[in-house]
């Protein structure tokens, strides 16, 4: 068994990105490098307001005088922010209309990944917001969205039409100083999502963006905003894969999401950018803040997450559950396969009155791949009643991966509850073996006892997404088992 | 001999011990052999490099030692012996015969003769007197497992160790006799103390150690030791640390476990009072199949403070490793743990289990938990697990339903809790007597005092439940 399932392990870790094709369109880019003349450079191809070249400046001062972060358990080359292009937008100036108007080109890129927009728009009732290259490109639906008051609008658009929104909101959740990547985020962002869902809206459809790393050497630096007013509830898909390249690209993403009373917010990922080749060359160093704060009594916020993708991976989409009876939940499966290196986790910060929140996280590591859960459960002195469950699986899936466990438990009342539990052990050789007598092949065998691993983290996923998830996590480790 | 101390007053600082050292380094240490010396200068360099630990370190992050250091101590070249020893160490572990070897301020305090080799060629005694008499036995163990690269306080240790206490039990040896080290605290000024101890079990050997830090009066101190055992191929060691200090003391006691193939290791740490107290324990699975089992029960209030970090080092395959930390706090006490499994790439078959259990009484006690797992090689079965709460009300219920009294039932369940760390205890004396410690820590009648765990001249009246809990 063990010769077959190396065979079986070869041919998985040598095959190839699938998704790694680049688009030839032309872009308007800035010229490389970061300072303040490149920010102002960037704030007026965006005819942005004053204040938010202020932000922008602010940021990029306090930036100056951060370190960047070494207490993540990742490895890389030092990155050299000089060396790289902080904008570049599709040629195409004017934002199109209707679908006839967007580049054939484009569309046949997106058809390649399997995303038909016109399809989308027709059969799924999926609004999409396809962001290629920090400008987005096309928004759909938003006409029907409008009609209940909901906002659903590229960044750019939203600092345009919603200015006061947008003052209001930004860094309330992440703010500029938060860490090194987020304060440059805050420095150089160049487009996003931004969502606004009005009191006592239901969303009735799950709101969805693609996010695409198109031109080389550009690093891509988004910003979403979601505001769910009172009683609001919102579904939002966030899914990604980059072409091919050589060079190493910086992707350093803000999230922030804000849910008022009663409203809940469901943030789905699914990440695949390019995770580099099987050497370990190439790929994108992911460095995403997610933050998300359940601002009003009863709120809900729900993160899930799927990483396949990335050479580093650097996320931890957290919850600040600040009003009572507020609830958060992070579900997260990461993958890491060949050389590539999950950092990732979440933090639950209990500061609310019987607040509660689930933490659910599988891990999965083949090749050479190290996956790391780091996470933090604080529940603060006035947080009486609280209640946490953790759970940290990890599956290892070759004899050069590592899995490994960071959590910080803090807690400072004595009405609370924590726990915590983690398991790490290889794929079992006696499910395995079950299968393999019933006549179901190793590579399918695998690819069954994965997905059952990861299936409480996959249910949470919406109904297209979770397709698409399942087929991912197939494709990055069907098979890779030592 | 001429007294060599420093100022009562003076804070512990970098620069202090420093300068101490070279102040000194003539005079005290140029009896050393030339191996001691230059493991000293290694690790004063080294010292210099890392100072005393700050929260700025993720190890230490929980742990601020700032108030303790400034409290103000003097330091002491030389043992100080103004008590009468034979009044401190009366050890009453009723029916346990035991082994005495006593430190009293980190100093061996001799009743006869510094080292005694037994009949079955055991040596036990101070380890000072070992630097002299087998310099061959301390050249190849000594220093080896105390890394002094990665910690300030081993390192300042290290450069200072002067005394403490030494084990050897040869290949093939088991002691019947339970060893207690004792390291009673005592003296009329504050004082910063530094002790090294060194325990060494040959092949196929076993022994049960019983290790007991005691304060003997209400003076803050500050106590660094560090301890090495290096366990044999196939040899066995029960370990016992009880902690028994006063709210004003300080102890930093790092123990280094090396254990060869197929090695065994029990290990208890039991602390029941102290003012901040650092468990730094490091096993190390230097062989294939070795066992190591690791329990820690810790029962604090007023303003004390705990610290258990755990670091287990799988560096060979087939190697099993267990811990569980049960703690109780109570009023202002805060607790932390953290456990570190380390799975190197080769240790294929490991087997590890992390455990911490907390039961919070006040909404002032705090606990910090961190179980690390970090792991390289893939055929393993490693967990962990960490739960913090109260009291289960529903088992508080239970026994509220059957006529038992509020403070009883309570009583009975952080009992139970405790248990499931002391009945693993196997020397039975040493149980029953820990038991009985939990009982009258738990309702507060132990607090520390002149008779401090294990050595009672008078023990107080047995305590027991106001119910016959056998009936139940």
């Amino acid at each position: 068994m063990e010769s077959e399932s190396n065979k079986i392990l070869n041919a998985f870790t040598q095959s190839e990105y699938k998704y790694g094709f680049i688009t030839d369109i032309e872009t308007d880019m800035a010229p490389e490098g970061l300072n303040e003349d490149i920010i102002r450079f960037i704030s007026e191809k965006k005819q942005e307001p004053a204040f938010l070249l202020e932000f922008r400046l602010k940021s990029y001062r306090y930036w100056l005088t951060m370190k960047e972060p070494k207490w993540a358990n990742i490895h890389y080359p030092k990155i050299d922010f000089q060396d790289i292009i902080y904008y570049a937008a599709p040629g195409k100036k004017k934002i199109p209309g209707s679908l006839d108007e967007v580049d054939p080109e484009l569309l046949d890129t997106f058809n390649k990944l399997g995303i038909s927009l016109n399809e989308q728009k027709k059969l799924t009732g999926v609004a999409v917001d396809a962001v290629m290259d920090s400008v987005s490109v096309k928004t759909t639906f938003s006409e029907t969205l409008l009609k209940l008051g909901i906002i659903f609008c590229s960044f750019s658009e939203a600092v345009k039409n919603h200015p006061d929104l947008i003052k209001q909101y930004m860094g309330t959740v992440v703010p500029y100083t938060d860490n090194y990547f987020a304060t440059l985020n805050s420095a150089v962002f160049t487009d996003g999502s931004f969502c606004y869902i009005p009191k006592g809206v239901r969303c009735p459809v799950e709101l969805s963006t693609y996010f695409r790393i198109n031109a080389a050497n550009t690093g891509q630096f988004e910003r979403t905003l979601i505001i769910a007013e009172e009683g609001a509830y919102v579904s939002y898909m966030e899914g990604c894969t980059a072409p091919q390249r050589d060079t190493n690209q910086l992707h350093a993403a803000i999230v922030e999401i804000i849910a008022l009373k009663d409203a809940e917010v469901k943030y789905a990922t699914v990440q695949n950018w390019y995770p580099g080749n099987k050497k370990g060359e190439g790929g994108i160093y992911n460095f995403v803040t997610k933050r998300g704060i359940c601002k009003g009594n009863n709120s809900r916020i729900s993160w899930t997450q799927v990483e396949t993708g990335s050479a580093i991976t650097w996320k931890y989409p957290s919850c600040i559950l600040l009003g009572d009876n507020s609830v958060g939940e992070f579900y997260s499966v990461a993958v890491a396969n060949n050389f590539q290196q999950a950092d990732t986790g979440t933090k639950m910060q209990h500061l609310g009155k019987n607040t509660r929140s689930t933490i659910i996280s599988k891990g999965i590591s083949g090749g050479n791949g190290n996956n790391s859960y780091r996470g933090l459960v604080r529940i603060a002195k006035n947080a009486v009643n609280s209640r946490n469950y953790s759970q940290c699986d990890s599956l290892l899936l070759g004899n050069k991966c590592g899995a490994h466990t960071f959590p910080y438990i803090q807690v400072e009342n004595k009405s609370s509850i924590v726990e915590h539990e983690a398991t790490t052990s290889k794929i079992s050789e006696d499910q395995l073996f079950y299968c393999q007598q019933r006549g179901i092949d190793m590579e399918s065998a695998i690819g069954l006892i994965v997905n059952g691993y990861a299936k409480e983290v996959l249910n949470k996923l919406p109904m297209e997404f979770a397709m698409e998830a399942q087929k991912l996590l197939s494709v990055s480790l069907e098979g890779s088992v030592g | 001999m001429k007294e060599i101390k420093t100022d009562t007053k003076e804070i512990i600082s970098k620069e202090r011990m420093i300068g101490l050292f070279e102040k000194n380094r003539e005079g005290l240490f140029m009896t050393d052999s030339e191996f001691m010396s230059r493991i000293r200068k290694d690790a004063m360099e080294r010292f210099r490099e890392l100072g005393f630990p700050t929260t700025k370190l993720e190890e230490w992050k929980n742990t601020d030692l700032k108030a303790s250091l400034e409290k103000g101590y003097g330091y002491y070249l030389h043992p100080v012996i103004d008590v009468d020893v034979q009044k401190v160490f009366h050890c009453n572990i009723p029916h346990l015969d035991t082994a005495i070897i006593a430190q009293l301020n980190g100093w061996y305090v001799s009743k006869d003769v510094p080292l005694m080799e037994l009949g079955n060629g055991m040596i036990l005694g101070s380890l000072a007197e070992a630097f002299k008499e087998y310099p061959r036995i301390i050249e190849k163990y000594y220093g080896k497992y105390a890394d002094f690269t990665s910690s300030g306080l081993t390192a300042l240790n290290t450069a200072f160790a002067q005394d403490g206490i030494f084990i050897y039990v040869p290949d093939n040896v088991s002691s019947q006799k339970t060893i207690q080290m004792v390291n009673v605290i005592h003296h009329p000024e504050s004082i910063f103390l530094q002790s090294r101890n060194l325990i060494i079990l040959g092949k196929n050997s076993r022994i049960s150690l019983v290790h007991c830090d005691d304060s003997y009066n209400q003076q803050a101190s500050f106590a660094n030791i560090v301890t090495e055992v290096f366990i044999g191929e196939n040899a066995s060691l029960d370990h016992y640390k009880l902690q028994n200090m006063n709210n004003d003391s300080t102890l930093i006691s790092s123990v280094y476990f090396n254990l060869e193939q197929a090695a065994n290791l029990e290990s208890h740490f039991i602390s029941f009072n102290g003012g901040l107290l650092r468990n730094n324990t490091r096993i190390l699975f230097n062989g294939k199949g070795g066992t190591a089992n690791v329990r820690g029960l810790y029962l604090m209030d007023r303003k004390q403070h705990i610290d258990n970090h755990v670091f287990v080092d799988h560096a060979n395959p087939e190697c099993t490793s267990s811990e569980l930390f049960k703690g109780i706090l109570d009023e202002n006490a805060s607790g932390v743990f953290n456990g570190h499994v380390l799975v190197r790439r080769n240790a294929q078959k490991t087997n590890a289990y992390q455990g911490n259990k907390n039961i919070l009484l006040t909404d002032t006690a705090r606990v910090n938990s961190k179980p690390f797992l970090e792991i390289y090689a893939d055929d393993v079965k490693c967990s962990h697990g960490s739960a913090t709460g109260q009291l289960d009300s529903e088992a508080m219920f239970y026994l509220r339903q059957r006529g038992i009294s509020e403070e009883n039932a309570r009583m009975l369940l952080m009992y139970a809790f405790a248990n499931e760390v002391i009945s693993k205890i196997s020397i039975e004396p040493l149980r029953l007597r820990i038991e009985d410690m939990v009982k009258k820590r738990l309702r507060g009648e132990l607090s520390v005092c002149e008779h401090c765990v294990l050595h009672c001249n008078t023990p107080e009246r047995p305590l027991e439940f106001d119910i016959d809990v056998t009936k139940i």
